[in-house]
């Protein structure tokens, strides 16, 4: 299937050479087609999908259509949408068909995106490979065998295999921006508090931030611009004018200060992945961009810190899900306590119970000061590194991911290797900073990332920079070779 | 620091998750694992420095205490399992 991006789309939408119809069914036929060997979608919403092209159609004959009108699209199933059910990628949401939208599903529609799916992910967005996912792993459409990352992974994969041109992802230690990276594709991550979180399943509040999955940062910018912006629904959503991001995608890089974290480049960074990222680098320099070396000390604290302050938030979100009001919930409890706990010993899958867990233990009486205090303070230096680069640089640049894509069942059963995988992203989110991942090269077949950082509310630097590199780049336009065969299905899917 | 069986069923019990006797050892090894991971923060001079609770510097929003939200008790109640009269049942509590 060709790979055709949100501004070509919406060009053709508008002069009239393509219908929404024609999109959605192609889309639709790709996922029930080719695609089904991804396992990227947790489910599909045709009938739906093909009403809404029609009115999309519409709209554009009357000529009353904005940009994104008919454009195909598919939700992470973290947001609660209406139409189709929202499972969070658990056993224990299984079914369950939220009685409201998600704030920026609302908005999207209303911009005329037309949803055709929800997208796999790990259980509660728990996990770096959609592995963890109830409903199996999702495939790397790169190679089959390999994880897209996660875990946003069902978005990534759906979008770099070309099945819808763009997808929602959330990003809560690098869920955009590493599974982007492993699948050769652009995932932006907004500064904290820019999306509404609201109707936007819960893991850890003080991290979580929704962004997207795309071919380029214009179609990140022309989805943020309906994305983004105060909602009273969420109290921790920022209340300030949203830029028009697509305006600044051309502004001249001359001049402009590129920090390079020497911490980003330490051991564990494989060398040809280094190659590419620094290559990368030296194209942002190429447009007239100044690189000079800053320094990152507390970086390698940002995982361990991750790891209390992540757990803690998630252990008090998902103590929600106790059998009584939604959910699964466990058949033949003698009394309450023991609904609870068998309700959630059903319901929740191994990683989602090690993380509640752990975040009950460092909550715990006795406890708190030395991990969930200790955590804040670490958190609080961590920032402040950042700031201090910000003092001097526009922008950051380093790696995504240390490896390219890992295989299957390679991380499994090893948790803190898992963790430590996320050692370029996770500092963004304690920082609350946005940040992108776009394609800059392949290592052994396989695509890896160039990660951009911004300061708070420098989001329109982070897709300026982003676009500036695509328009000197042909990374974002590799697209994997189709993959598999038909009977590769059988093993990709089933839950676990 | 390493977990003890005791301290995993206790962790269980205020996470109100169930754990069986077969279960404890894997939890034990990787609940350990994660625990000397997030200990080496206890290396850290962290003194004088402010706990950081929210990436951006603002304060909790607050608005006027009306009624913004109608009744939607049966649109809700659809995802519940066991609803009687507009109630959700448990198991009973009180003898």
């Amino acid at each position: 299937m060709q790979r055709q991006t949100i501004a070509e789309l919406s060009r053709q939408l508008q002069d009239g050479s393509v219908k929404s119809r024609d999109l959605v069914e192609r889309c639709l036929t790709a996922i029930e087609g080719p695609g089904r060997q991804l396992n990227a979608f947790v489910s599909v919403c045709g009938e739906q999908a093909l009403v809404a092209a029609d009115a999309a159609d519409e709209l554009l004959k009357a000529g009353r259509a904005g940009p994104l009108t008919g454009i195909p699209f598919a939700h992470k199933d973290i947001f609660c949408t209406t139409e189709v059910a929202t499972t969070c990628g658990s056993r224990m949401l299984e079914g369950y068909v939220s009685p409201f939208d998600a704030t920026a599903v609302a908005r999207l529609r209303e911009a005329g995106v037309v949803l055709v799916g929800k997208t796999n992910m790990d259980e509660f967005a728990m996990g770096s490979s959609t592995e963890t996912s109830y409903f199996g792993p999702t495939g790397n459409p790169w190679d089959l065998h390999r994880s897209p990352g996660g875990s946003s992974g069902g978005s990534a994969a759906a979008v770099a295999a070309g099945l819808v041109p763009a997808a929602s992802g959330t990003d809560t230690g690098g869920s955009i921006r590493q599974p982007a990276a492993l699948t050769g594709i652009t995932g932006f991550k907004p500064t904290y508090g820019r999306v509404s979180r609201y109707g936007m399943v819960a893991f850890a509040s003080s991290l979580d931030q929704a962004g997207t999955l795309t071919l380029t940062a214009q179609d990140a910018a022309m989805l943020m611009e309906a994305m983004a912006g105060f909602d009273p629904r969420d109290s921790t959503s920022v209340d300030r004018p949203v830029p028009v991001y697509t305006d600044e995608l051309n502004t001249s890089l001359a001049g402009k200060r590129v920090g390079v974290p020497r911490e980003f480049f330490d051991e564990g960074l494989d060398p040809d992945n280094e190659q590419r990222v620094r290559e990368a680098i030296a194209v942002l320099e190429g447009q007239g961009a100044k690189v000079v070396e800053v320094s990152l000390p507390n970086l390698g604290l940002s995982v361990p810190t991750y790891y209390i302050v992540a757990p803690a938030e998630c252990s008090s979100n998902l103590s929600r899900f106790d059998g009584v009001r939604y959910g699964h919930r466990h058949q033949g409890a003698a009394d309450l306590e023991s609904l609870y706990k068998l309700t959630r010993k059903e319901g929740f899958g191994a990683e989602v119970k090690r993380r509640i867990m752990t975040g009950a233990y460092v909550l715990s009486a006795g406890y708190y000061d030395a991990y969930y205090l200790k955590a804040q303070q670490v958190r609080q230096l961590i920032s402040e590194d950042f700031k201090r680069c910000f003092a001097e640089v526009d922008i950051l640049a380093g790696p995504t991911t240390p490896t390219p894509a890992f295989l299957l069942g390679e991380k499994t059963d090893d948790p803190v290797q898992m963790y430590l995988n996320d050692i370029y992203t996770i500092g963004v989110n304690l920082a609350g900073l946005p940040g992108i991942s776009v394609p800059c090269g392949l290592v052994q077949g396989l695509p890896v990332g160039l990660q951009l950082i911004g300061p708070h509310f420098g989001d329109t630097a982070v897709l300026n920079f982003a676009h500036v590199y695509q328009q000197q780049t042909q990374w974002h336009c590799l697209m994997p070779a189709p993959t598999g065969t038909p009977d590769a299905a059988d093993n990709a899917g089933g839950a676990s | 620091m390493a977990l003890y069986p005791t301290d995993v069923r206790q962790i269980a019990h205020l996470a109100r998750l169930e754990v069986s006797d077969d279960e404890i050892a894997d939890y034990v090894d990787k609940l350990s694992q994660i625990i000397d991971l997030v200990d080496q923060l206890q290396q850290v001079d962290t003194g004088g420095v402010v706990p950081m609770a929210h990436p951006l510097d603002m304060s909790q929003r607050l608005r006027a205490d009306e009624v913004s939200e109608e009744n939607q008790r049966e649109l809700f109640q659809r995802n519940a399992s066991a609803v009687t009269d507009g109630l959700y049942r448990v198991p009973k509590v009180i003898d």
